[in-house]
């Protein structure tokens, strides 16, 4: 019997609000952090993503330090983590993990208009910044996975926790809207004309979006919360390094492991947060490996029509989200969606739906062949 | 593999003058095994890293295709693709100079050329990618005990595939219920400074 491992405190730093009560306040309203950018610095031609201006970042990061000597990704990140750290009133040990995931970190370094080194772009040293600042005694963990990171790296904390190599561990998962980026999906013609639209017929592409987000993962349990990761899987489809499988294998193997894991039977899955990018293929696949599972009938949405694709954020960013529909019993709504372009059946949240929210899958799918799947359940806390 | 050598359990297989770039280093690898996988040479430095290592490895070991089914890949650099994102940077530095490739964009990601490995060889266990200021064994084996006994892995391919303007070095290592070493950071260590 592997030991229990909790979700503490977490905090959201997104387009839709710094707090987790803003965010959590507009999903329900339907409202998308998506917007149509004019930044001719990213793209010479109009293009759709969710974007938090560097303003407001300042702002905010005031409180913290001098804004000046921090690039965007690691104020993002040092705010979240700040705001993680001060609700949990986690004592950081010897024995405290800091997880740090990402995709392109501060990739905007090697930009030649940007004003700091080109070493800032280097992983280790952004996870330098975020040790020293708050003072972890362990070298930081960075899960560089593609866009399954977010959610892989609550897994990467579970398991070294289960094994006794940590107590807790603090997550952090974050990634930026660039030039980089931009321009890269723009040549894959992934870029959706809108909003994108995941699980839809008309779908034509992801809207890429950026955030950060962090928790705190511990072997004890909060007073006010009681969510534990039960169960996860992070299996490769071994096909192709860009395209999604057509079985749906990687996927398929990564939530039946969390599921063997966790002894959780499809029939007791009340939520599941799915990648849904609103590219064609992702979206079939994630159709077909959601049927070979059985899990078509319950309950799913993806919020990427709220967040746009957060990259290595988004697996954390919607897990967060995921946590308060359990704490709230809330099914929000999988923005975006209307007349279903998947060729095998899925349970779309049309609209926002009070019901209770037990246990909850969350699923992230990406380059190389990469997916992840966690299961978390909440379990009843003793008055 | 590093510094135009490569050694295979404690042999040197290839060496080569060192004034050799690494894409013509690699390629003699590739060739001097007479392999034919002609994707090969669609992949970038980190992905023939990766892939060069990989291969010797896996072909020096007694691993049935089902094992090779359930094999977890651990991965780890200190660069992540660096060494291609500055060349899909150059492509997107000036309006004048325009020529971002999907073919280069794809090979942003350091975890690209573990995805190569696990095509080739059908490999679909856990994976995952980490990055590290430096070579760190203890984490490898924590985390390689960590999926067996949580019992998502049996065997688990580790190691580290580093390149970047100063060079490449690359270790990978299986560590094996039919090991004959104890996985300990002592071996690892001794392994990788062998090597």
């Amino acid at each position: 019997m592997q030991k229990a491992v909790y979700i503490q405190e977490a905090s959201l730093i997104t387009p839709l609000g710094f707090s987790i009560s803003e965010n959590v306040s507009a999903i329900e309203k339907e409202q998308s952090g998506i917007q149509e950018q004019h930044c001719t610095d990213i793209l010479d031609s109009p293009f759709y993503a969710a974007m938090i201006a560097s303003e407001q970042i300042d702002a905010a990061f005031d409180k913290l330090g001098d804004p000046s000597k921090f690039m965007k990704l690691e104020k993002m990140m040092l705010l979240s983590v700040a705001e993680t750290l001060e609700k949990s009133n986690l004592h950081i040990s010897e024995k405290t993990a800091l997880i740090i995931a990402t995709t392109k970190g501060s990739i905007d370094a090697l930009d030649p208009d940007n004003s700091f080194t080109k070493e800032r772009a280097y992983l280790p040293v952004l996870g330098k910044k975020i040790q020293s600042f708050f003072g972890f005694k362990q070298e930081p963990i960075v899960v560089s996975n593609a866009c399954v990171s977010g959610i892989l790296a609550v897994a990467v904390a579970k398991r070294l926790i289960q094994s006794n190599v940590y107590e807790n561990a603090v997550v952090v998962a974050g990634d930026l809207v660039s030039k980089f980026t931009v321009t890269g999906f723009n040549t894959f013609q992934a870029l959706s004309d809108g909003p994108c639209k995941p699980y839809s017929k008309y779908r034509n592409g992801i809207s890429i979006g950026e955030a950060a987000a962090s928790v705190v993962i511990s072997s004890e349990k909060n007073k006010t919360t009681a969510i534990q990761v039960v169960g996860d899987g992070s299996c490769n489809d071994a096909n192709h390094i860009s395209g999604p499988s057509r079985t749906g294998e990687g996927l398929l193997k990564s939530v039946q492991s969390a599921m063997q894991e966790a002894k959780v039977s499809a029939n007791n899955i009340d939520l599941i947060s799915a990648h849904g990018t609103a590219t064609i293929y992702n979206d079939e696949m994630e159709a077909i490996a959601f049927n070979r599972t059985n899990l078509q009938n319950i309950p799913l949405h993806s919020l990427k029509g709220y967040y746009g694709h957060t990259l290595g954020a988004s697996g954390l960013v919607e897990a967060i989200v995921g946590f308060e529909a359990m704490k709230q019993n809330k099914l929000f709504t999988s923005l975006g969606y209307e007349e279903s372009g998947i060729s095998k059946p899925l349970n779309i949240i049309q609209k926002l739906e009070k019901r209770t929210v037990n246990t909850f899958l969350k699923t992230a799918s990406g380059f190389g062949g990469s997916n992840a799947a966690v299961l978390f359940k909440k379990i009843s806390i003793e008055q | 593999m590093q510094n135009g050598t490569v050694v295979c359990n404690g042999k040197e297989i290839v060496s080569v003058e060192n004034e050799q770039t690494f894409s013509a280093f690699a390629k003699q690898v590739y060739k001097d095994q007479h392999w034919e996988y002609p994707k090969f040479f669609k992949m970038d430095r980190l992905s023939k890293l990766t892939f060069l290592t990989a291969e010797l490895l896996i072909n020096s070991v007694t691993i049935s295709s089902e094992e090779k089914e359930s094999l977890a890949v651990v991965f780890s650099n200190k660069s992540a693709s660096l060494d291609t994102d500055r060349k899909y940077q150059d492509s997107i530095n000036s309006i004048e100079n325009f020529y971002p490739s999907p073919a280069v964009f794809v090979y942003t990601l350091p975890n690209i050329g573990m995805g190569e490995v696990c095509i080739r060889h059908k490999i679909q266990g856990e994976n995952a990618f980490f990055v590290f200021d430096d070579f760190n064994p203890l984490f490898l084996k924590q985390y390689a005990e960590s999926l067996t006994q949580n019992n998502k892995a049996r065997q688990v391919l580790c190691g580290w595939t580093e390149i970047d303007e100063k060079g490449y070095n690359s270790f990978l290592y299986l560590a094996s219920p039919n090991g004959t070493l104890p996985h300990t950071e002592e071996t690892i260590i001794k392994l990788y400074t062998q090597s």
